[in-house]
């Protein structure tokens, strides 16, 4: 057999299993599309339209725009954009907050003791149940809307990050205690690299908790944003449009996981290399 | 360098792990401390790190007396898997200490490099701790000491997680930097063969609350071999005499 031919072979294979791969990550979302069109198309419903429909009215919505704005019409800059904007904004707090606290009362047993009960009780509060509070304290503007995502994303953070820094492994801490590494130094290269894979989660499950907060939070006395965009149709009947908005805040929640996902995989390849050697 | 005088520890006050314990450890020895399971061997190391503070007695290092952890004390714990960082490289758990220390970044990346050749693993910098074999971060734990120039070595069970070959390879690298570096070690261990095979002197611990039962020289003549000297008379004598001291307790409450 020539070199030419078992090159193409091996081509071949490689190209086989990367549609392989393909079809079996995206295979069964795809089928659902197709049986949701053709379901749709049959029943004939004003309630539930088919995907293309969707999609082509996704288009006119928030692509019409001019090319200089990247074809981006001004729903997006007025509805889009600022949803994700709290959504990151909250979540930003909830970290650069849950963090910093969490660590300072994971390391001391005094202060847990102290706080834990009231942590407690304060994370059963329902985040949207505060909605109407701080409509009085901070106004129907977006501040209002991006403590609310901030406090109700910041529990999985915050605990998590006690929780992790509390477990330190004393044998590392010893260690360092040994070789004289300060206590600044222990915290930063020890207690915090230590505790990342934890408070990650932790960071994973608030993101997903904000998607839904920042819905909740434009539901109620707003003027712009996707939540506010999807009731608005629903009162106008304008059932494709609030569809349209359902699948966006999919694509958006999906597409956040993933590229933090992917953030999360290259700060912690220590940790999948670890565990993965331990676990063998 | 080292003085122990009248040790005493007690976690909690009608628990006494250690009860009266002295000795000393002159400059350039190797030590052992040996002793039956739950004597107090890893209360002791860490009472001489100054990792815990004793209930009774004095340790003095250096003629200073310990309080908290003393300057150009190193220490290698058996669970090289915790000691060691994962999340960073060979050379940054090497270099983690240094920095803290005075020395110039230049001095820094030497010492990081001449131990890691000490200890064999001058290739390795780059890799992470769990992508090595056991006794290979073991070394790593051993040339993180180094580097760090220490006077003292302490040892808790250095040995006691890896494989008989890699145990014997650890324990002649371990000799072997002894005579290069001179530095003084004390190492804790239930190992009797390995006492007597590295040390220049066992110290014999009784059963908990502990004290010193004996002090053995061991004179065996170095540089050692593992199969040479584990051959001679005199080796033999010394562990049969030591393994006796620590089994006979055991013994004699079989009797009551």
């Amino acid at each position: 057999m020539s070199t030419e031919a078992i090159r193409l072979d091996r081509w071949d294979s490689r190209a086989f299993s990367v549609i392989q791969s393909f079809a079996v990550r995206y295979g069964l979302g795809i089928a659902l599309i197709i049986v949701w069109e053709f379901a749709a198309r049959k029943a004939g419903s004003i309630f539930f339209p088919p995907p293309s429909e969707i999609l082509h009215r996704a288009a006119t919505l928030w692509l019409s725009g001019k090319p200089q704005r990247l074809f981006l019409s001004d729903s997006v800059f007025q509805d889009v954009l600022p949803s994700i904007f709290r959504l990151l904004g909250g979540w930003a707090l909830a970290v650069l907050i849950g963090i910093p606290f969490g660590i300072l009362i994971g390391r001391s047993r005094n202060l847990s003791d102290l706080v834990n009960p009231s942590l407690q009780f304060l994370r059963a509060i329902p985040g949207p149940a505060l909605i109407p509070i701080f409509i009085i304290l901070l106004g129907t503007e977006s501040t209002m809307r991006v403590t609310l995502i901030a406090f109700g994303s910041i529990w999985p953070i915050l605990l998590n990050t006690i929780e992790a820094t509390h477990t330190v492994d004393p044998v590392q801490l010893e260690t360092a205690r040994a070789f004289q590494i300060p206590r600044h130094a222990r915290l930063w290269r020890i207690v915090l690299p230590a505790a990342m894979p934890k408070i990650f989660a932790g960071m994973r499950v608030s993101l997903a908790l904000a998607v839904i907060l920042m819905v909740v939070s434009e539901l109620v006395a707003s003027t712009s944003g996707i939540g506010y965009r999807i009731q608005n149709a629903q009162i106008m009947f304008l059932l494709t449009d609030m569809w349209c908005g359902i699948i966006l805040l999919a694509l958006i929640g999906y597409t956040l996981n993933l590229l933090f996902l992917k953030f999360e995989r290259r700060v912690l390849a220590w940790h999948r290399g670890a565990r993965g050697r331990t676990a063998t | 360098m080292l003085t122990v005088e009248h040790l005493h520890h007690a976690y909690i006050p009608e628990q006494v792990v250690t009860a009266d314990i002295t000795f000393d450890v002159r400059a350039g020895e190797i030590v052992s401390i040996v002793g039956p399971s739950g004597c107090g061997k890893t209360t002791l190391l860490k009472a001489l790190a100054g990792l815990l503070k004793p209930t009774g007695g004095t340790i003095r290092f250096q003629g200073k007396v310990v309080q908290g952890v003393p300057d150009g004390l190193a220490i290698v714990f058996q669970e090289y898997g915790r000691s060691l960082l994962p999340w960073a490289t060979v050379n940054g758990n090497i270099e983690l200490p240094l920095r803290y220390q005075s020395i110039t970044s230049d001095e820094c990346r030497r010492r990081v490099a001449e131990s890691l050749q000490a200890v064999d693993l001058s290739g390795s910098g780059e890799r992470y701790p769990w992508q090595l074999s056991g006794g290979m971060q073991q070394r790593v734990a051993i040339a993180r000491a180094l580097a760090y120039q220490p006077k003292l070595l302490l040892m808790d069970e250095p040995f006691a997680s890896v494989d008989a070959q890699t145990r014997a390879d650890l324990e002649d690298l371990v000799a072997t930097l002894r005579d290069r570096f001179g530095i003084t070690m004390v190492l804790v261990t239930h190992d009797i063969d390995e006492s007597v095979y590295l040390s220049d002197r066992v110290i014999v611990l009784s059963r908990s609350p502990s004290t010193v039962l004996a002090q053995v020289d061991i004179e065996l003549p170095r540089p050692r071999d593992q199969i040479k000297t584990k051959a001679m008379q005199q080796f033999v004598e010394k562990r049969s005499e030591i393994a006796q001291m620590i089994r006979r307790p055991v013994d004699r409450e079989a009797h009551y």
